[in-house]
């Protein structure tokens, strides 16, 4: 069929306008509204005594001055704790503007409103806060010792305390089978933060006619966003519009909310009668969006000679920051994920979410995952190591089997829905990643290493979401489906499912998102759940729609349903092309029509007798139109996985580090277009390379962010990014009609462990710390050489290491 | 990040610039390629009253290839020199400078009186013994690159006066040059880095090398490091390495302990020195 579209390396058909500056993100709408600025809390933690705004009266172009005091009371609450949890005893969330206390730098306590931003910013400067300074928690060891409080009523600093436990399968508990193992190891592991920092910031524009209230939000959200504005401004939902326009990218922090900005811009708007626009720079995107990964890991594992794991216990330390607006999402992901494509023999794992007087932490692409994955991949190696074992072989010797599926894990994921693995293929995929990378044939030499990862993403989380398709007289596909896009490629592989489903040309689709305008229900983008959730609601609606056009089209053809054939827009008897119509004329005969006000509605009014006179034009149970509408709504997540490779050399003198080899083998079921997979995977890997050799946030002691901008925050360029081999395994998934999983984080989750693996490899000691830099890891040398002390190092200096019995 | 409100200047000659800076004195601020000044203005870390952007300043848009050196307008922007044949240190160094959009805007001179202590033209200057022509309505005066760097982000530049030229001198004939660095991604401010001078005598033995470091002290550390009169290929450099580690001080940030950079720079030194002394022969 020439309109097989589906599995194709079809061209992103969003790049021309991307690429060629002709995107409309937030800032580039709303040219005349007037700017909002913040003014943002210089010190991590202090009460606040007075705010004087009296100088900055004078400020020409002021419009407005916002504090707490000014708010009503809707919209004065503490914003939504969006994910309760039973675990989330003591859940705390900030305030639209600070009233009382500040809990990290950038906190919003001042709302300016200017006619531009410049002068936003002017008053903003001369407005003055009065602190009482107040002893701020900075880093997870200090949060745990609970000397200082972030909040006074949370005792301890502890948000969140849970213990899961999965006994074996002979009931038991991972601690006692830790004792029973012949071998046990203990040790510890820490990821530090970093930020999804997408290119675009948030920002939002307000527009407010008297009646109704538009919203455009740089948002992973926009039916929830209208939700929360609707509740907070007390307004009838069918009054509120949110439109996500084009995003730069959102990597799961816009996918928090109502941000105070989504709340405060459109109160505002209403109150002052105008436009208002609020772009989020660089550095408040630093100090006031969200971090994420920060973590510390007590690890104890006990196995057998073959690297079998018999108990595992992992306590887990999260650093939440200042508050939890997204629930414990994060650590819940974390413990679940940790276990990734093994049969672990009883595991137990502990975590505390701990406050800090730092940005607050909410999910960020791998969303937990990457930790998990760092946990679980160097326990892998340690046991190899100890028994002097191919690290790839350990692996095998937990995989869950081919013929294991669905493998029930017996624990909760972050859906509430039990953790059963619905399909995969471990050990094809192992056997392909060593082939890829050249495991085998790697040749030892001193500075070189190679390191492997693997893990299991559960992805497509629900609870649903829904597709519209309409087919117009002019023959062309109207799709719609309320998730949002970043750049993901979806106008393309969502117009790739509806021209396979239709039979259509995929010139004739277009694709819409992100509108509550086009369609009101909706989750949102993240966890991966895209492509699956939305494509297949969007297939769903399309057999729909292809059902009633050949309906109709077989009443026109005199044909039986069961004959007819859609290809390249036309419908057609199977076998005989001749007898044919055109989807578009299809269109216009399921509208009846009155008027004729052009040459194809003549044909669908009253008096062209293309309808019986004995029966309504619209027959009973039918609509109008030729449109559908469905949902997709899973039993629970699909389960994506993929294994990583990596070939590193570290500098004998330099310390630096050089990624020579990236492999990357991946199985998100059936594939929809191939390249947007493998584009989605260089992406992330590019994000997981930031997350392990370059990208942190550095708090000093005041919790002051050190690096706050794109010259201190090393984000990776294309020059430090490795070029990434890829593979596909597709094992389809079971749960959904199209067989499809996620792919959206896939590619960035292992990349610490693989990094680590490797450079460990490289250098003979362990790397338990991630990220780490040439300093880092000269200074790890250093420690590891005592006696050579730190000011040697010419050429002789070449890393000496214990060579292992077997790689 | 917008800027506080400041007064702009487009003066359309260097007499309407010196007067407009005399005039503007310790408030005013120079504006050339930017890549620096209009970042620091948009985060509000600096906040000059009036803002005297000297791009219309053709006159200042010169590079000069004299017998003894080269001399650089101020608003000779770093691909210009870039390509210049003539001084192959200027070209090696500026290489490491940034990106290429960045090097289009940025000046040479602009580098130079920004003084940022990791940069590398500071260090250029420096190692060649260079100086900057610095201009006020009154007259001229030479400042040497020993002289002119004074700090971190600080230089010899007087309120008022305006840096119209550096001059960078030949190196000597028999010699070569090398610029070496460790930055944490291709473009940043380096960890450590060195450029090297080694000159042979006739005999083709090294008769001279110097190092200038940069990363590892408020200004560049120049070395005059002590050599074997030996072949080049067979010169060992271990007392040149540790003669740069002593005559270093370098700090701690967030993105190298000092023991690192120490380290580095010796190691930057020996490859700098090897392939200078390789150059030059």
């Amino acid at each position: 069929m020439t309109t097989r579209l589906f599995g194709e390396p079809v061209q992103r058909r969003e790049d021309p306008r991307l690429l060629t500056g002709q995107g409309r993100y937030l800032d580039d709408l709303g040219q005349g509204a007037a700017a909002a600025a913040f003014v943002r809390s210089p010190h991590a933690h202090a009460r606040i005594r007075d705010i004087d705004v009296s100088a900055a009266l004078d400020v020409d172009g002021l419009i407005a001055i916002y504090t707490w005091e000014d708010l009503p009371a809707r919209v004065g609450q503490p914003l939504p704790l969006l994910i309760p949890h039973p675990a989330l005893t003591h859940g705390r969330t900030a305030l639209p503007l600070a009233k009382d206390v500040v809990r990290h730098v950038g906190e919003p306590v001042v709302m300016v409103v200017a006619t531009d931003r410049y002068l936003a910013e002017d008053a903003c400067a001369l407005i003055e806060v009065d602190y009482e300074q107040l002893k701020p928690v900075v880093g997870i060891e200090e949060a745990v010792q609970g000397a200082q409080l972030v909040h006074e009523d949370v005792p301890g600093n502890v948000g969140a305390h849970l213990v899961q436990e999965v006994p074996s399968t002979t009931g038991t508990s991972a601690r006692e089978a830790i004792e029973g193992a012949p071998h046990t190891l203990a040790f510890r592991l820490d990821i530090e933060r970093s930020a999804s920092m997408p290119l675009e910031g948030r920002g939002v524009y307000a527009r407010w006619d008297g009646t109704d209230l538009r919203v455009y939000s740089s948002t992973q959200t926009s039916t929830s966003v209208r939700m929360a504005i609707a509740a907070a401004l007390n307004l009838p939902l069918p009054h509120v519009e949110v439109i996500a326009p084009d995003v730069g990218g959102g990597f799961g922090v816009k996918i928090v909310h109502p941000w105070a900005e989504e709340i405060l811009v459109p109160w505002a708007a209403m109150l002052l009668g105008r436009e208002i626009k609020w772009t989020e720079d660089r550095r408040e995107h630093f100090i006031s969006s969200a971090h994420e990964r920060g973590q510390v890991q007590h690890v104890r594992v006990g196995f057998d000679d073959d690297g079998v794991i018999k108990g595992l216990d992992v306590t887990i330390l999260h650093d939440h920051g200042a508050y939890t607006p997204y629930g414990i999402i994060v650590p819940i992901v974390t413990s679940t994920q940790l276990l990734g494509p093994y049969k672990i023999g009883a595991y137990r794992v502990e975590f505390t979410a701990v406050y800090t007087n730092t940005v607050q932490v909410t999910p960020y692409r791998g969303a937990g995952r990457p930790q998990a994955v760092f946990c679980m991949e160097r326990t892998m190696d340690k046991i190899a190591r100890h028994l002097g074992k191919d690290r790839t072989r350990v692996r095998a010797a937990n995989f869950i089997g081919p013929d294991e599926f669905p493998y029930d894990q017996g624990m909760i994921f972050q859906d509430g829905r039990p953790l059963i693995y619905d399909s995969g293929n471990y050990p094809e995929m192992l056997r392909m990643v060593k082939e890829l990378v050249g495991w085998d044939d790697f040749e030892p030499a001193p500075n070189r290493g190679i390191g492997v990862g693997c893990y299991v993403e559960g992805t497509g989380v629900g609870p649903y979401e829904g597709g519209h398709v309409q087919v117009t007289s002019d023959g062309r596909v109207h799709v719609s489906t309320g998730l949002t896009s970043q750049g993901q490629g979806h106008e393309t592989v969502f117009a790739q499912i509806a021209a396979t489903e239709l039979g259509v040309p995929i010139e004739r689709v277009s694709v819409v998102t992100g509108d509550t305008r086009r369609f009101g229900y909706a989750v949102g983008t993240f966890a991966s759940r895209a492509a699956v959730m939305s494509g297949n609601a969007i297939a769903l609606a399309c057999r729909k729609v292809r059902e009633k056009a050949l309906r109709i089209a077989a009443d026109a053809l005199e044909a039986n349903p069961d004959d007819l054939e859609i290809d390249d827009g036309l419908v057609h008897v199977a076998g005989a092309p001749a007898a044919s119509i055109p989807l578009s004329t299809v269109a216009v005969l399921a509208n009846p029509l009155r008027y004729a006000f052009d040459e194809e509605a003549a044909k669908a009014t009253q008096f062209s007798g293309a309808a019986s006179p004995d029966k309504p034009p619209v027959a009973e149970g039918e609509e109008p139109g030729l449109e559908g509408r469905d949902y997709y709504s899973p039993i629970r997540s699909t389960f994506a996985a993929g294994m990583h490779a990596a070939i590193v050399e570290t500098d004998p003198l330099t310390a630096e580090i050089k990624v020579l080899r990236y492999a990357v083998v991946h199985d998100c079921g059936r594939l929809i277009n191939p390249m947007i997979v493998e584009g989605q995977i260089h992406g992330g890997v590019a994000q997981g390379i930031g997350g392990a050799l370059y990208e942190r946030m550095v708090y000093d002691g005041h919790g002051q962010l050190l690096n706050a901008s794109f010259m201190d925050f090393l984000m990776p360029y294309a020059t430090e990014v490795p070029h990434v081999e890829t593979a596909h395994l597709e094992t389809p998934s079971p749960l959904n009609p199209l067989g499809i999983k996620g792919a959206g984080e896939a590619g960035v989750i292992p990349v610490s462990a693989v990094i680590a693996a490797a450079i460990e490899d490289a250098e003979g000691f362990a790397i338990d710390r991630m990220p780490i830099s040439p300093s880092e890891l000269f200074d790890l040398r250093t420690a590891s050489r005592p006696a050579q002390g730190t000011a040697q190092g010419t050429a002789q200096e070449v890393s000496r290491r214990p060579e292992p019995p077997e790689r | 990040m917008k800027p506080p409100p400041f007064e702009y200047h487009a003066p359309r000659d260097l007499g309407e610039a010196l007067d407009v800076l005399a005039g503007a004195g310790a408030r005013g601020k120079v504006l050339a390629g930017g890549q620096s000044l209009i970042p620091i203005m948009n985060m509000r870390l600096a906040s000059p009253e009036h803002l005297v952007d000297i791009n219309r300043l053709h006159e200042l848009d010169t590079v000069e290839e004299t017998a003894g050196g080269v001399r650089v307008g101020a608003l000779a922007r770093h691909s210009r020199v870039e390509r210049l044949r003539a001084h192959p240190l200027l070209g090696q160094a500026l290489r490491l400078v940034a990106h290429p959009v960045i090097r289009n805007r940025g000046t040479v001179v602009g580098s130079l009186v920004h003084a940022d202590p990791a940069a590398e033209l500071p260090a250029v200057l420096a190692v060649l013994d260079g100086s900057v022509r610095l201009a006020t309505a009154g007259g001229t005066r030479d400042v040497a690159a020993r002289d002119f760097f004074t700090g971190p982000l600080e230089s010899a530049v007087q309120a008022g006066e305006l840096a119209v030229s550096a001059y960078f001198p030949n190196t000597r004939p028999r010699s070569g040059t090398a610029f070496r660095e460790v930055a944490r991604r291709h473009g940043d401010y380096a960890l450590a880095g060195v450029c090297a001078v080694v000159t042979l005598d006739e005999d083709l033995r090294v008769e001279r090398a110097r190092v200038a470091c940069i990363g590892v002290g408020a200004v560049p550390v120049v070395v005059d490091v002590p050599c074997e009169r030996r072949p080049a290929a067979t010169v060992g450099w271990d007392e040149a390495v540790r003669a740069v580690r002593e005559a270093t001080d370098p700090e701690g940030d967030i993105h190298a302990s000092a023991a690192y950079r120490r380290h580095l720079v010796g190691v930057l030194a020996e490859q700098a020195l090897k392939e200078a002394a390789r150059a030059a022969v």
